[in-house]
């Protein structure tokens, strides 16, 4: 692996802990699922020069679960597409941060997204495009398992694998929860590797907290060319923090006593865990 | 703008006009890319996409995704020009045109076809009667509402070589030509059909032919009827309103579309920040959904013939 991605992981995982805890409210749980999976993408995986983050050449993301900006937000500051102070502007009046992905206000976001549904759309396009044009850039793309209960999601799910969209590597963040929920409990999802496989898909599951798992998935689905590509991520929300990965209600958090103070210390924690290299 | 009127009538359908169109914008730019969802067929595309296999997409019954996938098209320099029935071209996808469309600055052509009485054996599930208040609602959005053949081709081509959303709303049959085919336009600017001095009759689309029909009936009782084409919806020419309604007795909206939110009601709003005292009457679909029936038929029961033009204009002297 070319960074040490436990401890990119761990850093994006205090910037998000970071920024929410400044704001005083978000999206934390949704935020923390992908931590591990941007970790991946942007500190191995993804051809990107963030001194040129409009290069025709970079690989593309859509984080089509925009409501997780957060830690899309720190992974961009972290790789250097705008300074770490940034991110205390998450949602301030007039900010360039906003809870929601936007290509027009937030260097480096290659798409606009958080009505759910539209991102993995804009996505299919991007992959279709580069196509046509015989190029070779990735697209990744997250949609949530929640998400999922978007019908949109699957039209661009059918088109991908029509297309055969091989330069597109879906990741469906199984996270397990919605807003109001368990996803079983909402609108009961199945199997989605299962169904991804029943789409076209060459679809694989690992454990969404292990960066040398997400990393091996990636290789694999990239040697299985001429087929749309998905890895669903097994995830918990609120992912590495212990006391949110319990907490039920934990899709968006106004932090208040118990968990103003549960935050504060798992950012010490963080910390520590940085100034460790990332090593548990 | 040079307008030069149309000498004869030689009217062919709309979706000819498209599909040549489509040949030569296609030819032209390698960049445009086609898209439609199941409708190649009925919109008289299948030999563009048979020409055309590389830009042309049939992105399946799936308007949402097709929307949105345009849009990520765009945004690597693609030229997308969709095409579906007007209320999927609008309603059913509005939020994917908003958000992924115009929110994020993408760059999108929609054809939205059949709309109002245009839909006839369709019916009132596939009619559209509220798709000019939708765009017009939409910020940055551009709303077009061709004459005739040469005005749709003509904005098909010019709005392929901008960048914006540009929705166009047309019959896929043929219109009463308007326009001789050399005939240039400029967005956002009406063209004034005929000048007259007592009343003038703002038209688009399939209700230009009933305006100029009802301008010769009532010129016959010694009136004076000017009539302009508005065919850019939004923005709309403020300034010609402006200037055609000074002096008039009445001022007439003729379209075939609901009356809360498309051409009269944007010609209401200048007329009323403008304090022109004038009344105004607008020959619309009055709140109402779209049913079966034969075009003619239809246009009859929604109130969209030279009569009601007439009755409009009588009944507000």
């Amino acid at each position: 692996m070319s960074e040490n991605l436990s401890l990119f992981s761990a850093q994006i995982r205090l910037e998000t802990c970071k920024m929410l805890a400044h704001r005083g409210f978000g999206h934390l749980g949704g935020a923390l699922s992908i931590v591990e999976t941007l970790s991946v993408l942007y500190g191995e995986k993804m051809n990107i020069d963030p001194k040129q983050p409009n290069w025709p050449g970079r690989d593309y993301f859509v984080l089509s679960k925009g409501h997780a900006g957060p830690s899309y937000y720190s992974t961009l500051a972290l790789k250097g597409y705008f300074p770490l102070e940034v991110l205390n502007t998450l949602n301030e009046n007039g900010t360039n941060l906003p809870s929601h992905p936007d290509r027009l206000k937030t260097i480096g976001v290659d798409a606009t997204t958080g009505s759910l549904g539209q991102g993995i759309s804009i996505a299919v396009g991007i992959a279709k495009a580069l196509k046509l044009d015989n190029k070779s850039n990735k697209v990744y793309s997250i949609v949530g398992d929640g998400e999922c209960n978007e019908g949109q999601v699957w039209e661009a799910f059918q088109f991908a694998a029509h297309q055969k969209l091989d330069n597109l590597l879906v990741f469906i963040d199984e996270n397990h929860k919605q807003l109001d929920g368990l996803t079983v409990d909402i609108n009961n999802p199945f199997d989605l590797r299962a169904k991804m496989e029943a789409f076209g898909f060459y679809a694989l599951r690992v454990d969404g907290a292990d960066e040398k798992a997400i990393s091996e998935a990636i290789d694999d689905c990239f040697a299985h060319p001429g087929q749309a590509l998905c890895i669903v991520l097994d995830t918990v929300k609120g992912q590495g923090v212990e006391f949110f990965e319990k907490l039920f209600d934990n899709h968006h958090i106004r932090f208040a006593t118990e968990s103003k103070a549960e935050l504060d210390k798992a950012i010490v924690d963080l910390e520590d865990l940085v100034s460790k290299g990332g090593v548990r | 703008m040079a307008i030069v009127f149309a000498k004869e009538q030689k009217p062919i359908e709309m979706r000819a006009v498209y599909q040549n169109a489509l040949f030569d914008i296609l030819k032209d730019n390698a960049n445009v890319v086609v898209m439609d969802a199941d409708l190649v067929g009925a919109s008289g595309m299948a030999n563009v996409f048979r020409e055309f296999p590389e830009q042309c997409i049939n992105m399946g019954i799936s308007e949402a995704n097709m929307i949105g996938a345009a849009a990520g098209m765009s945004l690597l320099g693609k030229v997308p020009i969709i095409h579906t029935f007007a209320p999927f071209a609008t309603r059913r996808v509005y939020d994917q045109l908003y958000l992924s469309g115009a929110y994020q600055k993408a760059n999108l052509r929609i054809y939205g076809s059949d709309p109002g009485f245009t839909s006839g054996h369709n019916g009132g599930t596939h009619t559209s009667v509220e798709d000019l208040a939708l765009m017009r609602a939409m910020p940055t959005a551009t709303v077009l509402a061709p004459a005739d053949a040469t005005q749709f081709a003509w904005l098909l081509k010019e709005t392929s070589k901008r960048y914006g959303i540009f929705y166009l709303r047309a019959s896929r049959k043929g219109l009463m030509d308007v326009y001789d085919p050399s005939s240039t336009f400029e967005i956002g600017k009406g063209v004034v059909l005929s000048e007259g001095s007592d009343v003038v009759i703002f038209a688009i689309g399939e209700m230009i032919a009933e305006a100029l029909k009802a301008k010769e009936v009532l010129e016959k009782v010694g009136m004076s009827v000017a009539v302009v084409d508005m065919f850019t919806v939004k923005p709309i020419d403020t300034d010609l309103v402006k200037r055609m309604i000074v002096g008039k007795k009445v001022v007439i909206t003729a379209e075939n579309h609901s009356k809360i939110g498309g051409l009269g009601s944007a010609i209401a709003e200048i007329m009323a920040e403008e304090g022109s005292g004038v009344p105004l009457r607008r020959v619309a679909i009055n709140d109402r959904f779209g049913e079966v029936g034969l075009p003619d038929y239809l246009q009859k029961i929604y109130g969209l013939t030279v009569e009601n033009i007439i009755h409009a204009v009588k009944e507000a002297l």
